[in-house]
């Protein structure tokens, strides 16, 4: 058993190295398409939205596709609960984004990049905004080919995944699509379409900094680097903190608990909710529990059902209904534990619903349906008293 | 309303009369009423040459797109796990005493309309809101009698 990396706290995000904020651009823009490519590779950055795809492939496969026209989307939609770190690198650090979207336009040829920016976060638009067309002004005078535009969601968190976020760029109800194929081939207007949350596009920027091999010095072998954690719940220091990656869950509750954490949900409500007795054993990582950075800390005062039902009625109702598994599901398992807990379904009938959660994780069309398994599993074999009694 | 035609004109010259446009255009005309009424959404369909179908059925698919009426001020309460574990339930408290409204109603003088929303992005100053667009976090039930005073005492 890997014993994990101590709990150790990295700068590279939100701090500046350079002294004028388009140096970075400025760097990135004398190297070649194959060593943007081969820095992204050896760094193994991957993607930071919690799917955790290569970055480098997928902007090779972009860049591997012959169209009229590709683009480039930076997903600002930040839905998932307990995630709020690509609020504050858009609010510090917008031109770290913009840069990593332009170094993907030089690999893969597009001429346009959009910032789909969730609704909620409507407030900070005009700064945005600000940013953006400086960078484009800059861009303009650089020569660069490459305008930055930016779409305001309308409240939906199914609309981050990136195929409803393209129907939704379209104008169209956000419903996520059949996949293959996938966006490097048929992505926004069924164009070949690199998508990347904002944490991997500032990434990207960092990285081609500082080159990848450097980069790739952090972590463990199947994570590697650092990324931003969304720590809250019960927690007296609750914010976003960068850490290098492959820690333990015991070490990183020790550092942030409050000395009683009971669980920890690591990848916000979609993600495991990992009781005590597994913080020694779980690394925060690909190899262990992936996660797009949201760390939910719950005490011994808390109640798990209360956490399930809550979590339950989040996906009932961001459900977009168009796969069955997923629309009844959602409804059914909240139902059923309320039935459980109030004494009119048999304690056994917890197990009827994990199955119904693992049924949705093998049918339901997209990432939402599939993941409500995991909250339901962990609970359900975690803390079955709680969700009964 | 007549006005609401010549602003979704101009919308539609704004951003084009395709159906990619459909949601800017949408978000224009709340914006500027907080709600969609049927005639916005069979003007928005005639001027983007979109069937009635496909307008209502993106604008009901949005939780931010209202298409029943709302007060000038929505205010939207986090109801997402780490704001209900920082008693949100104590500030929806305080808000529909001050307001004399349940959760999911609007004021008689059409100025507050109180709903829950999800999570927001705020968890670690949790409890937070919307107020239209603006958030405000790390809310008590004195702060936001404080905050919801001050919309009251604007005028209209
Ligand atoms: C229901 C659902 C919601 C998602 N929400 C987001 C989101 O808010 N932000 C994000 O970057 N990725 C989100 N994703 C993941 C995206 O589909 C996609 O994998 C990601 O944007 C790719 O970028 P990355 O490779 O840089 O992580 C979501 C996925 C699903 C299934
Ligand atoms: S799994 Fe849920 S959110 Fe995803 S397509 Fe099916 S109904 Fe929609």
């Amino acid at each position: 058993m890997n014993d994990g990396i101590k709990i150790n706290r990295i700068d590279s995000i939100f701090k500046d190295y350079v002294d004028n904020k388009f140096d970075y651009l400025k760097k990135i823009m004398t190297m070649s398409n194959e060593e943007i490519i081969k820095n992204l590779t050896e760094s193994g950055l991957k993607g930071r939205g919690g799917a955790g795809f290569p970055t480098g492939s997928k902007w090779k496969f972009a860049a591997e596709q012959s169209s009229d026209e590709k683009f480039v989307v930076c997903n600002a939609d930040e839905g998932e609960p307990g995630t709020f770190k690509d609020k504050e690198i858009l609010l510090k650090v917008p031109h770290k984004v913009l840069t990593g979207m332009t170094a993907c336009s030089k690999v893969t040829g597009a001429k346009k990049g959009y910032i789909y920016l969730r609704w909620e976060y409507k407030f900070m638009k005009n700064d945005l905004q600000k940013s953006v067309d400086e960078f484009n002004e800059e861009l303009e005078k650089m020569k660069i080919d490459f305008k930055i535009y930016i779409v305001l969601g309308a409240g939906a968190y199914v609309c981050g995944e990136e195929s409803a976020l393209f129907d939704s760029m379209e104008g169209m109800r956000g419903e996520p699509r059949n996949k293959p194929p996938f966006p490097t081939e048929s992505g926004f207007m069924g164009k070949p379409t690199v998508i990347n949350n904002v944490e991997t596009f500032a990434t990207s920027t960092m990285i081609l900094s500082f080159g990848g091999v450097n980069y790739a010095k952090l972590g463990t072998d199947v994570s590697h680097g650092s990324k931003l954690f969304s720590i809250s719940g019960d927690t007296a220091i609750p914010g976003i903190y960068e850490l290098e990656l492959g820690m333990t869950l015991h070490d990183f509750v020790e550092k942030f608990g409050d000395g009683d954490t009971k669980a920890v949900s690591v990848g916000g409500v979609s993600g495991a909710l990992v009781p005590r007795k597994k913080f020694k054993d779980t690394i925060i990582g690909w190899e262990g529990v992936p996660t797009g950075g949201a760390m939910i800390l719950f005490n011994s005062t808390r109640s798990i059902y209360r956490i399930l039902h809550n979590y339950l009625e989040f996906f009932e109702e961001e459900s977009c209904g168009q796969c069955t598994p997923c629309r009844i599901g959602c409804q059914q398992l909240k139902k059923g534990i309320e039935a459980v807990k109030k004494g009119e379904e048999d304690p056994s009938y917890l197990d009827t619903l994990a199955s119904l959660s693992k049924v949705m994780n093998v049918s339901a069309k997209c990432g939402l349906g599939q993941s409500v398994m995991n909250p339901v599993l962990s609970a359900v074999n975690n803390f079955r008293e709680e969700l009964i009694y | 309303m007549a006005t609401n035609e010549i602003l979704i004109k101009e919308l539609a010259d704004q951003y084009g009369r395709k159906r990619t446009s459909l949601l800017p255009v949408l978000q224009g005309v709340a914006d500027k009423n907080n709600f969609l009424t049927e005639e916005d959404l069979t003007t928005i369909g005639r001027e983007l040459h979109l069937s009635g179908a496909q307008v209502f059925g993106t604008a009901t698919f949005y939780s931010f797109l209202n298409v029943v009426p709302r007060g000038k001020y929505v205010i939207r309460v986090c109801k997402t796990i780490s704001c209900d574990m920082k008693n949100k339930d104590d500030v929806v408290r305080e808000i529909e005493n001050m307001l004399k409204i349940k959760t999911g109603e609007t004021t008689e003088d059409k100025k507050f309309t109180l709903l829950y929303t999800n999570c927001m992005g705020w968890c670690d100053k949790g409890p937070s809101m919307l107020i239209n667009e603006m958030p405000y976090s790390d809310l008590t039930p004195d702060k936001v009698h404080g905050i919801i005073k001050q919309y009251s005492d604007t005028a209209d």
